[in-house]
């Protein structure tokens, strides 16, 4: 069979053109729609929290008293610590329909703070107070998981969300 | 030189031989840890001290022998392999074998704490946890072998310039240099966590460590690695698939400009992978996420170029149409198919990798199943494939003997791309229902019925995964022993439709695209890193919690 004729080098140069500016296009333009989304839907990530002592957590406000705080109506803090293998409060109960901030850290290794349902994702690292804030509109129970790897036992460090349906 | 000994030059079989060895003996241990891994998840009991401790202690060899050892292992035997080749130029013969005694040394050292069930910290050993120095000193000393490869490949490169100072580099050489180049600088970070965090810590010289500050040196290293995996497949590619394809690649310089922005781009960018951590401003985040998308540009570059160039060769066999002409490609090649079958995987590994990348949705996917996912169709089928491709004549090559059996090697290719399709695409539907990653999923309390259907195809995925690499290793052995046909030549490189004439000199220049790859990072990382190293105290003691 008779090969097809090769493109020479100019029509090389306009393939190559007519490729890399939707090249540039389309990242840029993810871009500008994840700014868009990330900024117009609100969606944070964690930032600098403040740094604290691993080894005096147990001692440092507001770590010495953990468990849920109402801030405001439907509002609450939840003050956790995370330590092998277990988060301190590892049940908690809240209405539907509340906002809650987390403000957490780890005592010992670096663990993780993930809510699936309500997509809350950050890490716990001794040393660093994690803030981050998730709504729980939908009534049920959530689970809440290490997700990264702590030790022998990781798979077992779990706690618990349980949102109740409003009377 | 005369034109005549550069087509006689061969380079030497001994060194390569020697990396891609140790990179077999490492890919068969991750291997047989994968099964392990897979078969747990998907239920199955392994007895407990059958070959590992633990599924954590399975799961930290698997990681670190198939992320770590195979691939920088044959990529230290390859690289220079072909740069040499490219180059017509041996390598440095005394600094190549001390490089290669330099690593083993450094593998011995990791290795014993890590199959003793002492270094149970996962390839990514994120301090507090802690692992016994001698891990620590080991992957460093791996890491310096690698710095001594780049050396080589300078030195071999100096001297080809010498003889040829007006020379375009050859390809296959200019890539390989950029790619240890790269390497080189990205690897500073994971330098300075070893030697200013890790090492005098495990050796007791200090009290504590710090998770933030040593998971930022990590990720400045630990996101351009997996470039340093992928560019060698990439320069098969581009330099010997084209022609094995029987075509032609189509830009040379395209092909160029490509890697100069893998050199520029491939470091600044690692908070991607540290988004979820607390105590990194937010805007530099935004920053790394901007850089990121921006690395994306080089990866559609290759796409294309590598795409359009398959294209050349299938038209030439022949191929008509818009889409049909792809299955003109020379299919019976086992060497062409892996890798054009890794091809197609890394192309869903991309589109995951924009996710992973993007600032707002990572946060739906960190940390869960969906990363190993992804990992597995990047490096474990955009590099692994890829590099099993190689091997399929490389290593024949290396033992003088013609491959056993190319229809065992075909079948060994596919068997590959439809496991590891079956097994990814369930991590990754498991990461999006919930199901984190490096996790005993089978027996944790939150272990949802809508998973357990998924977590099987792991199990068959990896299963199959295992059965494909052992027709692999079962090919290669017979290859050695029972093989008699005499091994073909070595593959030629491509030659270009677009050849290195067109490209602009300014790509064959090293310093301002080393210098605009140095300001990046400066400015990417100067400020955070600056910032840590300053108000970070060593605070935490070290843990054995497993």
């Amino acid at each position: 069979m008779k090969p097809e004729p090769r493109p020479g080098p100019s029509t090389i140069y306009l393939y190559e053109l007519a490729w890399i500016l939707p090249s540039i296009a389309i990242p840029v333009g993810m871009l500008v729609a994840l700014t868009v989304t990330a900024f117009g839907a609100g969606i944070h990530l964690p930032g600098v929290g403040g740094r604290i002592n691993p080894q005096a957590v147990a001692q440092t406000p507001p770590f010495n008293e953990t468990g849920v705080v109402q801030t405001a109506p439907g509002r609450y803090e939840v003050r956790m610590t995370a330590q092998i293998w277990a988060f301190a409060p590892n049940e908690i109960r809240v209405p539907a329909g509340s906002r809650i901030r987390f403000r957490a850290t780890s005592k010992d290794v670096v663990h993780g703070l993930y809510i699936p349902g309500a997509d809350l994702n950050v890490m716990l690292l001794p040393g660093q107070i994690a803030d981050a804030e998730a709504r729980f509109d939908t009534p049920g129970e959530y689970a809440v998981i290490c997700h990264e790897y702590c030790g022998i036992a990781h798979h077992t460090m779990a706690g618990k969300i349980i949102v109740e349906p409003r009377p | 030189m005369s034109a005549l000994g550069r087509e006689t030059f061969v380079p030497d079989p001994r060194l390569a031989g020697a990396f891609v060895t140790v990179s077999l003996v490492a890919l068969f241990g991750g291997v047989v840890t994968g099964l392990l891994q897979a078969l747990t998840l998907a239920g199955v009991h392994i007895p407990a001290h059958f070959l590992v401790q633990s599924y954590y202690h399975s799961l930290s060899l698997h990681g670190v022998l198939n992320a770590l050892v195979w691939t920088t292992f044959f990529i230290c035997g390859f690289g220079p392999f072909l740069a040499s080749r490219a180059l017509a130029t041996p390598l440095h013969h005394g600094l190549g074998w001390a490089t290669f005694w330099v690593m083993m040394a450094g593998l011995v050292l990791a290795a014993i704490p890590l199959v003793a069930n002492a270094a149970t910290v996962m390839f990514t050993f994120y301090p507090p946890l802690k692992a016994p120095w001698a891990f620590y000193v080991g992957l460093t000393l791996v890491v310096v072998g690698t710095w001594m490869v780049t050396l080589d490949l300078v030195l071999t490169w100096r001297r080809w310039r010498a003889t040829h100072p007006d020379a375009r580099t050859p390809l296959a050489a200019f890539m390989s240099l950029v790619t240890f180049a790269m390497w080189t600088i990205a690897s500073a970070g994971l330098a300075a966590e070893m030697l200013f965090l890790l090492i005098p810590w495990s050796l007791g010289l200090v009290s504590g460590t710090d998770a933030l500050l040593a998971r930022t040196l990590f990720w400045f290293t630990g996101h351009p690695i997996v470039y340093f995996w992928l560019l060698p497949a990439y320069i098969s590619w581009y330099t010997l698939v084209p022609r094995q394809a029987g075509g032609k690649l189509f830009s040379d310089p395209l092909a160029r400009t490509s890697f100069i922005l893998f050199l520029v781009l491939s470091t600044p960018l690692g908070f991607h992978h540290q988004y979820t951590d607390p105590g990194i401003h937010q805007g530099w985040k935004l920053v790394h996420a901007f850089l990121t998308f921006a690395v994306f540009f080089p990866s559609l570059l290759t796409f294309f170029n590598v795409t359009a160039s398959l294209e050349s060769g299938a038209r030439a066999r022949g191929g008509k149409g818009w889409v049909a002409w792809f299955g003109k490609l020379p299919w019976g090649d086992p060497s062409l198919a892996a890798q054009v079958l890794a091809m197609i995987l890394f192309t869903f590994g991309g589109i995951g990798g924009l996710i992973n990348a993007s600032y707002n949705l990572n946060l739906v996917v960190h940390n869960t199943a969906w990363i190993p996912g992804h990992l597995h169709l990047t490096v474990g089928t955009a590099v692994t494939l890829s590099f099993m491709g190689i091997t399929y004549w490389l290593v024949p090559w290396l033992c003088g003997r013609a491959l056993w059996s190319r229809r065992l090697a075909l079948a060994q290719v596919w068997l590959w791309f439809v496991s590891m399709a079956i097994f990814s695409n369930a991590l990754h539907r498991l990461g999006v229902m919930g199901a984190p990653r490096r996790t005993m999923l089978n027996a944790a309390p939150y272990l949802q019925p809508s998973w357990k259907p998924l977590l099987a195809l792991v199990g068959i995925g990896g299963a199959l995964l295992f059965v494909s690499a052992l027709l692999y290793f079962l090919n290669l052995l017979l290859t050695l022993v029972a093989s008699r046909a005499p091994a073909p030549d070595l593959p030629a490189f491509a030659e270009a439709m677009s050849g290195a004439d067109h490209a602009p000199i300014v790509l064959d220049r090293w310093r301002p695209w080393l210098a605009l790859a140095l300001v990046l990072i400066v400015i990417a990382y100067g400020p955070t890193l600056v910032r840590l190293a300053l108000t970070t105290s060593l605070q935490s003691p070290g843990y054995r919690v497993w």
